[in-house]
């Protein structure tokens, strides 16, 4: 129905990574390839090009149905694809270790349900992983200072080491995000998957999450988050517009939030302004 | 009410910076901890001391160690020993593995399928348990072949719950508990015709559906002895995968866990455990629902903890409801858990309403 497929994200300049890491040979990307993805009957993910490389923070965008969470699912190797392949690090997703690729890939689910009476610090720790577990179930290496110092890590840079022992049933919905935040981070992924992470927040918290995670993106972390809201997911480096499963336009913010975009992917009149610095989606009507 | 709550709590939290009203530190567990033991060592000395003949706590104590000193030198016991060792104990040892393993996989399935109201019940392994042990009774088969029928019986009755269920490679919870509440009503009605048919040992199997620890010897409690510790251990060594469960199936998959493997590990287990407790003692409602949400409470979600735990609560609780039994004219454990139990599960549906 529409031309504009098989577009890559490009985006202009890849901040420099700022880890002490040498730089290695692998392209750090994760990357969709001609990817075709199948949930229940139908294709909900057709012929996806993207690259998301790390240090950036691209939002998914595209009407309910498009294929966003399908998307993820598939980027994060829970779903098999149909057709294609996902790259990690320049290497099919179906050739890394269990282990490996649960570090590497962190996912942070939409409307994640944490235990009520379980502690934050606890909670957090979970996040460490059972990639290396005995067939994924039962832990064989012993808890370290790294484990230690990575949960403690993770809980600062989401500002929830305050209450790090309080119980998980006191907390607000905004404090509840960022201690899932926290869980994904303490696995130090190099690639954060997010579904919604503002859904069912008020604005200000809304805008919290996305300011801790342009943190991490300012760190090295490539961020993908799908979002709703057009006016938060303007505040991210990249945006890939999907619609009917189908990449419709990718790149920057100023070339994806278009009227015409818009009108094709949302069926809406929408006027888009330039409001200190920022673009503004106003719908019409 | 609640709001005043709140608002006070967020005072608290801007002038101390560590709220620690609610906090659970280890250190604050250890205490707990030896009181459930004692509570649970209580239990077991009330229990041996009490019935036809009383004998004093101090009396127990020396019996029971008398007891351990013989066992190696086959020595004769004299006097109340006997009673301790050879009546009252067995009973006692019985309620304990029933109370633990019913608690434990109470524990495991409510984590596992992410449900409040999950049991040793659901899924209809207990029910399939019951029925092969009544089969067994019926058929007079041979009483230490009693578990393995029950445990046959129990998988069989999960088999076909979780094909019932089954969504290509998955099985998803809400089907799941439909499909295991809807096996557990046919394989119980089975058991009622066995029952009604089998006039001559009528006696004996409604006792044993209505839960009784009456028929426990020395022989049964090694019979069932490592069904139980195999079930439980399984489960045990499984906490830290079921912590990780609670995040959700996808958080879970993407940190490494496989989900289906370990729903289908914890069932199996589970099954193996139910079977132990409702083999010789018939089914005992509300222990393995009730118990896990007790601790949960006090100890924390954490299934590491959370899971041994239960264990010892449930075995100290149903030691008591079986002496509560024994002593008034409520006669049979299972009457008496579900007398205790039934209001508190109307409780947690009116909490889990309010919330």
């Amino acid at each position: 129905m529409t031309e504009i497929q098989d577009i890559q994200i490009q985006v202009a300049q890849t901040p420099e990574p700022q880890t002490a890491e040498p730089q290695s040979l692998e392209p750090q990307t994760l990357e969709a390839r001609a990817l075709h993805v199948r949930a229940g009957t139908f294709t909900a993910v057709q012929d996806v090009n993207a690259t998301f490389p790390a240090g950036v923070f691209t939002a998914v965008i595209g009407p309910n149905g498009a294929g966003k969470s399908t998307l993820l699912r598939a980027l994060l190797g829970l779903s098999t694809p149909e057709r294609g392949e996902v790259r990690l690090l320049g290497r099919r997703l179906a050739d890394w270790p269990r282990a490996a690729r649960a570090q590497t890939l962190a996912y942070l689910a939409q409307g994640e349900g944490l235990p009520d009476t379980a502690q934050v610090r606890d909670v957090v720790a979970l996040g460490r992983g059972a990639g290396a577990w005995r067939w994924g179930l039962i832990p064989t290496r012993p808890w370290t200072d790294a484990d230690e110092f990575a949960v403690t890590d993770a809980l600062t840079r989401t500002d929830t080491l305050r209450f790090e022992h309080r119980r998980v049933s006191e907390l607000s919905g905004g404090e509840r995000q960022r201690v899932s935040l926290a869980r994904a981070l303490a696995s130090q992924p190099r690639f954060l998957l997010l579904d919604e992470p503002t859904n069912h927040l008020d604005l200000a918290y809304a805008l919290d999450v996305i300011r801790y995670v342009r943190c991490e993106v300012a760190g090295g972390l490539g961020v993908v988050a799908v979002l709703h809201d057009l006016n938060l997911a303007a505040r991210a480096d990249a945006l890939l517009l999907l619609h009917e499963g189908r990449v419709l336009a990718a790149g920057s913010p100023a070339e994806v939030l278009t009227p015409a975009l818009l009108h094709t992917a949302y069926g809406i009149q929408a006027q888009v302004i330039r409001h200190e610095g920022r673009l503004v989606v106003l719908p019409q009507g | 009410m609640v709001g005043g709550e709140r608002e006070n709590r967020e005072v608290l939290l801007l002038t101390t910076v560590h709220d620690s009203s609610s906090t659970l530190p280890p250190r604050r567990l250890l205490p707990r901890t030896l009181a459930l033991l004692a509570v649970l060592l209580a239990s077991i000395v009330l229990a041996v001391g009490l019935g036809s003949v009383f004998i004093p706590p101090g009396e127990v104590l020396g019996a029971l160690w008398r007891g351990l000193l013989s066992l190696g030198s086959r020595a004769e016991l004299s006097g109340n020993d006997i009673i301790v060792w050879q009546i009252r104990l067995p009973r006692v040892v019985m309620g304990l593995i029933v109370g633990a393993c019913l608690s434990v996989c109470g524990a495991a399935f409510q984590g596992v399928f992410r449900n409040p109201l999950a049991d040793p019940y659901l899924l209809g392994v207990a029910s399939g348990g019951a029925l092969g042990a009544t089969v067994g009774i019926v058929a007079g088969w041979p009483r230490s072949s009693i578990p393995l029928s029950a445990l046959a019986f129990a998988l069989a009755a999960v088999g076909t719950t979780l094909a019932l269920s089954r969504e290509g490679r998955r099985f998803p919870p809400t089907r799941l508990i439909l499909a295991g509440v809807v096996v557990g009503s046919v394989l119980s009605a089975f058991t009622t015709f066995l029952i009604l048919r089998g006039e001559d040992r009528a006696r004996q199997v409604l006792a044993y559906t209505l839960g009784d620890l009456g028929f426990s010897g020395w022989r049964d409690v090694v019979t069932v002895l490592p069904y139980a510790v195999i079930g439980c251990g399984v489960l045990m060594a499984l906490a830290r995968a079921l912590d990780t469960l609670q995040l959700g199936d996808l958080t879970a998959r993407s940190l490494g866990v496989p989900v289906e493997r370990l729903r289908l590990l914890v069932v199996l287990a589970a099954s193996a455990a139910t079977a132990a407790a409702v083999a010789y003692v018939g089914i005992i409602g509300f222990v393995g629902l009730v118990v896990p949400h007790l601790v949960r409470l006090v100890w924390g979600a954490g299934h590491r903890v959370l899971l041994p735990v239960s264990a010892v609560a449930g075995a100290a609780l149903l030691v008591l409801a079986d002496l509560l039994s024994r002593t008034t004219i409520l006669s049979q454990v299972g009457v008496v858990t579900t007398l205790l139990g039934g209001p508190f599960f109307l409780w947690l549906l009116a909490r889990g309403r309010s919330d």
